[in-house]
């Protein structure tokens, strides 16, 4: 579904992420982890169109997408989340995701002036897509709440609901249960595998392991920019290079 | 939903006020000024699309307001162009040189941005001050000619002309009323709130932003058109940047990125600069404070404040609502137990 072939991405002097090949199967829970400035975002903006890479190729669903723009590459089915989503906190929740499935509407300023069906029929489906994806994360009942009154476990499965507005094939989650507490994050857990049982591809960013290590099926380890591992959590847990830059030797005996 | 219902009959009650001002008004000044707030008011609210819908502080709006005016002026007096097809070429010349500034600065993100147009409306300042052939420099251009009739109208007294601006504020507000709430202001807005977000839902960034540009500056021409007609006279310095310091004052009083924000705040400054006329260039000093107070307890602005006390006491009431069904099932079902 997804491939990484040599990807590079350098910022001045520093290797940002060095020469990494992988590939992302469809249908599957991927997850990236690493120590703190291992490149880990700077993987899911290369990926996302948000920077060019320096060297490699990025192969999306047999499409060459490397160097796309993020809108671009959005509107081929890649939709990523942010580690904080900069919601409208003067609206409501429903509000917030109806722009979410604007990219796979045609109509254009003219239909805004003249008011026309095509317009109303677009605007008809974003609303029912945008209650749909609130639906599926679980957030009917806080759809008429002001953003800003939402908690920070709404807030992650907001920012799920609007990848999922774009129509993706592949979800890019950065951090997703990223202070929210461990009961949450099992709640979130039990989504991301709701996404899959979708049909949807998940790829994500986390620290939290025992979360990982229950959800992956496949898990990249990057560290100082290069991939040190790959593999099932069996074999991660197990993977002396991981442990020595990662885990922890108190993980592994555990 | 209260807010909602509550909108129309307000609207048409402000609607019925406005026209009826020119009648309990105590002299033609006063339908003058209001007149002039009017026009003041569409170039705001052009402005707000940009900055309040948005989120781009374009500095260079008074400039596109000049080049509106400008072509009016020089095409009726120079070229004895009718006025009415002078007013039309004024709008597409300032949206043609708005989308070309457009596609340049909006390159930049943030505060260059701000300060790259800053210089695009000092540029626009200069060439109209040196251009003397074309503009008359910084003598202006004076006897430019009052709206011509259409029909039975006629545009040569105070009364009509204020009807005229009442009619294209009217035609301004609900056209901006149509792109704020459709799918196109909600990807300005999505803008507004996160451009790496907005970016990844599939917004193209520099088109989206063009487009909100390009209608701020046509907005921008228009109330140029409207000014070069009503005041029949302009000069270079209609162009500097501190009469778009005036509409950003009107937009953060009003309410920014709100509908009505842009007029509100046009109409209550414009009345409060001329009952403080007497001050002179003291009025500063009474000024300075009430902005800063206003930026304190209403950073929203009028319309804002009002706006979010509106949509809390919406959704407070949507839970409620929720809250005493799930109480009456609750009641039902202790009933049903005993």
């Amino acid at each position: 579904m997804l491939e990484i072939q040599g990807l590079t991405k350098r910022f001045g002097g520093l290797t940002a992420v060095r020469d990494v090949t992988t590939t992302f199967e469809k249908n599957r829970i991927n997850a990236i982890i690493g120590p703190n400035g291992a490149g880990k975002t700077t993987f899911f903006n290369l990926v996302s169109g948000y920077h060019k890479p320096t060297s490699g190729r990025i192969i999306f669903g047999g499409q060459d997408v490397t160097g796309l723009r993020p809108d671009q590459v959005a509107k081929l089915g890649v939709a990523r989340t942010f580690q904080s989503t900069t919601l409208f906190d003067k609206a409501t929740v429903l509000d917030n995701l109806i722009v979410g499935h604007r990219l796979r509407t045609t109509s254009t300023f003219w239909d805004v002036v003249f008011n026309t069906s095509r317009l109303k029929e677009d605007e008809h489906r974003c609303r029912a897509k945008a209650e749909e994806v609130l639906d599926f994360v679980g957030l009917s009942s806080v759809a008429h709440h002001l953003a800003a009154d939402i908690s920070q476990e709404e807030r992650k499965r907001v920012a799920f609901a609007l990848a999922l507005a774009t129509d993706p094939k592949i979800v890019l989650l950065d951090e997703p249960a990223g202070g929210v507490n461990p009961e949450e994050t099992l709640g979130l857990a039990e989504l991301i595998r709701k996404m899959i049982r979708k049909g949807l591809t998940v790829c994500l960013i986390e620290h939290k392991m025992d979360m990982i290590m229950s959800l992956a099926d496949k898990i990249v380890v990057l560290d100082h920019g290069e991939m040190i591992a790959e593999g099932t959590p069996a074999q991660i847990r197990s993977d002396q290079r991981v442990i020595e830059a990662y885990l922890g030797a108190d993980y592994a005996a555990a | 939903m209260t807010s909602k219902t509550l909108q129309k009959p307000l609207l048409a009650v402000l609607l019925v006020l406005a026209i009826v001002f020119p009648m309990v008004a105590a002299n033609d000044y006063y339908i003058y000024v209001m007149s002039l707030a009017y026009i003041m008011a569409i170039a705001a609210v052009g402005l707000n699309l940009i900055l309040g819908y948005t989120g781009q502080l374009n500095l260079a709006h008074a400039g596109f307001m000049a080049i509106g005016a400008y072509t009016v002026g020089i095409l009726t007096v120079d070229y004895g162009v009718p006025y009415w097809i002078a007013f039309v070429v004024a709008g597409v010349i300032s949206a043609i040189v708005g989308f070309f500034a457009g596609l340049l600065s909006l390159r930049l993100k943030g505060h260059f941005f701000s300060i790259f147009t800053l210089c695009v409306g000092f540029m626009i300042y200069l060439v109209i001050e040196k251009w003397d052939a074309l503009t008359h420099g910084t003598v202006g251009i004076i006897d430019i000619p009052a709206p011509t009739g259409l029909g039975p109208i006629r545009f040569d007294n105070t009364w009509s002309q204020y009807y005229l601006v009442l009619f294209f504020l009217v035609v301004s507000l609900w056209l901006m009323s149509r792109i704020v709430h459709s799918l196109l202001g909600r990807a300005f807005i999505a803008i507004r709130n996160g451009e790496d977000l907005a970016e990844t839902l599939g917004i193209n960034l520099m088109r989206t932003k063009v487009l909100a540009f390009v209608l701020s500056t046509f907005y921008a021409g228009m109330a140029g058109a409207l000014y070069a007609g009503f005041v029949r006279f302009i000069g270079p310095a209609m162009a500097l940047e501190s009469h778009t310091f005036d509409m950003i004052a009107f937009i953060l009083v009003g309410g920014i990125g709100t509908l009505f924000g842009p007029l509100l705040g046009a109409i209550l400054l414009t009345w409060l600069t001329q009952s403080l006329q007497f001050l002179q260039d003291f009025r500063m000093i009474v000024f300075g404070p009430l902005l800063i107070l206003l930026v304190m307890f209403f950073p929203q602005g009028l319309i804002g404040y009002w706006r979010e006390r509106q949509a809390r006491r919406a959704a407070a009431s949507m839970q409620d609502r929720r809250l005493q069904r799930s109480v009456i099932g609750q009641q039902q079902e202790v009933g049903t137990n005993a």
